[in-house]
């Protein structure tokens, strides 16, 4: 039996959501009172979500692990959110937006959910602007757009390179109004360790405190997680420190299948490694590639200082590869490209992982001030990290794990496939596809929390008013916390050699050499071996101090590494089922003469969703078979 | 508006209005003592002897020393308060880019509270309660002759020269955040009028703590060097 | 290059702390200041011994959470920086590095260099938001902004909560912190409608809570990792006085 129903509604593309609203059951007023819900995190999904549940008369819990919420790491997107608003007159439209979308995800995203995405993206814009949003703005007073790469309209709203910190701290404002009010209670500084699933319903989470260490059990009607993706799986990547796949890989473990988990976006243009305890890589914006000029020695190992290499020695492989899109080629054939280089011996810095980008050209034609006003604040975070000034030496820059297209499958009420236990924003499977167009996830995350999710979740818990919230003390709850208690005092009692941030650096290794950028069935293979021997290595070897009753954050973190060589453990599955090339997803065996992605539509137009079956047993693969009516499916090219 | 009184800002803007009144007052104060310097005191003399009997005045004095009572009753509320708002401090001191006076203000409001009360004694007790030498000019009513009391103490005790002088420089040095920040705890300041606040605070300052420091310095190098 | 340290260890927060004395070998220049204290923690936790607690997470001066008193420079010496921001080649080999939490009434220490910041949260949420429900809103572009007031809320709103200005703050006031939220939507017609309780009710929440007020040092400003300005304190104090002799109780 296949147990994946998308719940897609009839009717043309257009009138799906439509049709859905009109239709749906909904809560009275009065009943919403008495219903609970749970929001885990607090980014542009889960703070909206919060509010907006609470706006609408539920009674919402909102968790989050760091001090505040206004610090989840959505705070840190830069460039813009997308929108169908055409302001700029120039064709832009929802079917466009949609369409881009769906494309640029390299045709592996279903239909109906990114066109309900691109449709709810409008109201996004207008309810962030009321809040107080302060967006770029022209003279006269209204919105400013900007373009992005991929697209052929202006339609991205920005404010500077901080569009993330502000659409975010909009949701945070909303959350702290109901906060205010007492319709959300707000439990920061919580790690959710587990989900509660009582007669096959999602009926709560066991959190630990982490400053007191208290384990705590919290019930609700329904859950809904907005924990974000798991590109730290790569140890370095652009996201947060403390960004994790824990609470997503919980709810797999209790039976949500997880969708597409190989699908990781690499960013091309990062600040690369400097030293050997870096931990963070910080991406620079797509945008310098309007101006900057990709390229490296065409002596293998040259050394000189990039200023003193003629033109006729440096290799601009972008333009000479890719004509026709030159710098400008999407994310992950810019990602790959530079990879190639490093790999084949003509990288350049200190570690030879890196690439220049150049504006030595543009600086010259246009002067230093009009790349000044256009870049300015990027360049000087480029010289706060490296110390180098991009004006005078060209930027190094290198690709990095970025945003995981991937997450818990949902279905069009982005519920799970546990009952009552909703994925929304990054952490579900989500609207993009093998690769995500810049400026789009901040309109996902938005439009999932402020408008759909507020939407169907009413659907379901319109037939769960007259049932009875289990105790926490019921046997289910105990179960799960005894477990979780059980697992963290197993970590403290391994009392090993190793610290947790060293299994993590090689685990992050491991998936950046063998389910990165580039993969292939042997490396694959030869990974999960690598994975399998390096996790009982862990579980032998690692040293936790410290106790469970304080603030812990080597026990925080170990509990989080532990997770990831399961989840790497997928994605690597994943990745070897999945034999074609498709956006972020290269298989070396899967590409054209020329090396580019080479899709195989027949065999592999569907979403893997992946269902856990125990530790020691292979994840079980169902597709959800995905059908293109309203759009042409083609072979990407940008030669 | 209840609150407002108890409130941070409520006790900052007390402390604002009655700074700007002081403010006020020390351009009248050193107006006419700037007479002094002028002939042989006659005009000084009519003209004190005139701010002393005025009927306005009689009114403005107990409002002036309302205002520099408030005004030393909030800083010292404040003070402590604020002390109160850190209950254990930082091992190595804040090397954080601010004003030098800005970060003392308590402490040279309390040098210059130290120099009143020195000052009072000299010249305001001895009008009040004690005798000034009467004097008349060209046979009309008989004043105080207050330019011989103030003469009389700069030629003949030189360390009341230089008590004046950093009694001068105390009040330049408080004068120079108090006033621009007298502005901007009212609201009345921008980023653009920060920098000139900024500048006119000295420039108000230097006419102000120069002007008073320039008396005694005047007695000082006219009759003692 | 050789880093001695002088590290704020504080068990929780009833214990009394004091400073206790590392030295870490092998500093590489390019290291970020963070990174520094992970190697160190690297040896600590070899050494069977406790790692320094403090918060950090995005790592590029926007989530802030980082935030350490440096040698007495809130998030170190430099401008316009988060302490994740601060690199080792500003310091020299031999160097001695005191390192504390930030000190204030509204920020009780949790644990060694961590401290609690949710007196922040208390503060937002007295009023540091416009008051519209998802749905209600008009056409964005039915409210026009003059790009001036827009490129200064902005500029204000630019805040990342890290709490540099207090604890830079000889009185350890949030005034700038306050400011900033009040201002980015004063300067909004969307933040009218609710300009004069929002003034009222945030300060009213920043005293309750401990911090002291502002005399004006400016120390905040020039602290702040977001270059805030003060002339945001100005146009709190215009709004409260405003707010204050027009608004009923």
């Amino acid at each position: 039996m296949n147990k994946l129903d998308a719940k897609i509604p009839e009717g043309p593309l257009a009138e799906k959501w439509n049709q859905y609203k009109a239709a749906m059951k909904l809560v009275s007023p009065n009943n919403k009172k008495k219903l609970d819900i749970i929001v885990v995190g607090t980014g542009i999904s889960g703070a909206p979500a919060a509010a907006t549940l609470a706006e609408l008369g539920y009674n919402v819990k909102s968790f989050c692990y760091q001090d505040t919420p206004r610090r989840a790491h959505s705070v840190a997107a830069q460039g813009g959110i997308n929108a169908a608003k055409n302001y700029k007159n120039d064709g832009d439209s929802v079917y466009r937006l949609f369409y881009d979308m769906i494309k640029g995800g390299d045709y592996r995203a279903r239909e109906a959910n990114v066109y309900r995405a691109a449709e709810v993206s409008n109201a996004i814009i207008d309810q962030l602007t009321a809040q107080g949003v302060p967006f770029a703005r022209e003279y006269g007073g209204t919105l400013a757009n900007r373009t992005f790469g991929g697209v052929q309209v202006s339609r991205t709203f920005y404010a500077q390179g901080q569009t993330g910190q502000q659409v975010l701290l909009g949701g945070y404002s909303a959350l702290k109004r109901q906060v205010a009010k007492g319709k959300v209670k707000m439990f920061s500084r919580r790690q959710m360790l587990d989900i509660v699933v009582v007669d096959g319903k999602a009926r709560g989470i066991i959190t630990r405190n982490l400053v007191t260490g208290e384990i705590e059990r919290h019930v609700a009607h329904a859950v809904v997680l907005a924990t974000g993706g798991y590109g730290t799986i790569y140890y370095l990547s652009t996201l947060a420190v403390n960004s994790n796949g824990s609470a997503a890989w919980q709810a797999y473990k209790k039976g949500a299948f997880f969708g597409n988990p190989s699908f990781v976006q690499i960013h091309p243009t990062c600040i690369p490694v400097l030293n050997e305890y870096q931990s963070k890589l910080t991406l620079m914006s797509e945008s310098l590639r309007n101006d900057g000029r990709i390229w490296v020695p065409k002596a293998k190992g040259d050394k000189r200082n990039p200023n003193d290499i003629p033109d006729e020695e440096r290799d601009y492989y972008l333009e000479r590869r890719y004509p026709a899109f030159g710098n400008l080629v999407p994310r992950d054939v810019a990602a790959r490209a530079a990879k190639e280089r490093c790999d084949s011996g003509y990288g350049v810095g200190k570690t030879g992982l890196a690439v220049y980008l150049d504006f030595r050209d543009a600086v010259q034609k246009q002067g230093k001030k009009v790349i000044k006003g256009k870049y300015g604040n990027l360049f000087e975070l480029y010289e706060k990290i490296t110390g180098e000034s991009p004006y005078e030496t060209p930027m190094m820059i290198y690709p990095a794990g970025h945003y995981t297209m991937g997450g818990l499958w949902v279905d069009y009420n982005l519920m799970t496939t546990i009952p009552g236990l909703f994925a929304i924003g990054e952490a579900n499977f989500s609207d993009h596809g093998a690769n995500r167009l810049g400026a789009s996830s901040l309109m996902q995350g938005a439009g999932d929390g402020y408008f759909i999710l507020p939407n169907t979740i009413s659907n379901y818990l319109a037939d769960e008013i007259r049932t009875k919230l289990p105790s926490t003390d019921a046997q289910e709850f105990v179960d799960a916390e005894n477990a979780a208690v059980e697992r963290l005092n197993k970590f403290l009692n391994i009392n090993g050699k190793q610290t947790v941030k060293s299994f993590h650096k090689r685990l992050g290794n491991i998936m950046w050499d063998y389910c990165g950028m580039k993969r292939n069935e042997e490396g694959l293979k030869k990974a999960l071996k690598m994975i399998d021997d390096l996790q009982k290595e862990f579980w032998r070897d690692v040293k936790i101090p410290g106790k469970l009753d304080e603030i812990n954050q080597e026990l925080e973190k170990a509990s989080r590494v532990a997770d990831f060589f399961e989840l790497a453990k997928l994605m690597v599955n994943d990745a070897l089922n999945r034999k074609e090339s498709c956006g972020a997803h290269f298989r070396e065996e899967s590409q054209t003469e020329g090396g580019e992605a080479q899709r195989i539509d027949d065999q592999y137009s569907y979403v893997a969703a992946w269902e856990y079956q125990g530790d020691d047993k292979p994840p079980k693969l169902h597709k959800e078979m995905l059908k293109f009516e309203n759009v042409e499916v083609k072979v990407r090219s940008y030669k | 508006m209840s609150r407002f009184f108890t409130s941070s800002i409520g006790q900052k803007f007390f402390m604002s209005i009655t700074g700007i009144f002081l403010m006020l007052f020390l351009l009248v104060h050193l107006s006419v003592n700037s007479l002094l310097l002028v002939g042989d005191g006659e005009l000084f003399n009519v003209a004190a002897n005139f701010m002393g009997s005025n009927f306005i005045m009689k009114i403005i004095e107990p409002i002036l020393a309302l205002g520099l009572i408030l005004h030393i009753f909030y800083a010292t509320y404040i003070t402590l308060k604020n002390q109160k708002a850190r209950p254990q401090n930082y091992q190595v001191m804040n090397r954080s880019k601010a004003d030098w006076a800005a970060k003392n203000m308590f402490i040279l409001g309390g040098l210059i509270l130290i120099f009143l009360v020195i000052h009072l004694g000299n010249f305001f007790w001895h009008v009040k309660f004690g005798t000034v030498d009467p004097i008349s000019y060209n046979g009309g009513k008989e004043i105080h002759d207050l330019y011989s009391l103030v003469s009389g103490l700069f030629i003949n005790w030189w360390w009341y020269d230089v008590i004046y002088i950093l009694g001068a420089v105390f009040l330049f040095l408080h004068l120079t955040h108090g006033f621009w920040s007298a502005f901007q705890t009212l609201g009345w300041n921008n980023d653009k009028w920060i920098k000139r606040l900024k500048v006119i605070a000295y420039i108000y300052a230097i006419i102000i703590a120069g002007g008073f420091a320039t008396i005694p310095a005047y007695f000082l190098i006219k009759y003692v060097v | 290059m050789k880093i001695k340290l002088r590290v704020w260890r504080q068990e929780n927060s009833k214990a009394k702390g004091k400073f206790v004395k590392y030295e870490l070998d092998g500093v590489d220049p390019e290291m970020s200041f963070l990174e520094m204290l992970d190697a160190l923690n690297e040896k600590l936790i070899k050494e069977d011994k406790d790692p320094v607690a403090f918060e950090n997470d995005c790592r590029e001066g926007i989530c802030g959470s980082c935030g350490l008193y440096i040698n007495g420079y809130p998030h170190g010496k430099g401008n316009k920086i988060a302490t994740c921001q601060l690199h080792m080649r500003v310091f020299k080999d031999g160097d001695t590095i005191t390192i504390e939490p930030w000190r204030s009434q509204g920020f009780p220490v949790l644990k060694d260099l961590i401290v609690d910041r949710n007196a922040f949260d208390k503060i937002m949420s007295a009023g540091g938001f416009v008051s519209i429900d998802a749905g209600q809103a008009p056409d964005a572009n039915s409210i026009w902004v003059p790009k001036e007031n827009a490129d200064k809320a902005f500029d204000a709103a630019a805040c990342i909560g890290c709490g540099a200005c207090v604890a830079a703050c000889k009185n350890s006031s949030a005034m700038l912190f306050v400011a900033a939220k009040v201002s980015q939507l004063a300067l909004l017609p969307q933040g009218k409608a609710e300009a004069k309780r929002r003034a009222l009710n945030m300060v009213a929440k920043m005293d309750e809570l401990g911090f002291g007020s502002c005399t004006n040092t400016g120390a905040c400003e020039a602290e702040c990792p977001k270059g805030i300005s003060i002339e945001n304190i100005a146009r709190l104090n215009r709004e409260y006085l405003s707010a204050s002799f027009s608004e009923p109780e």
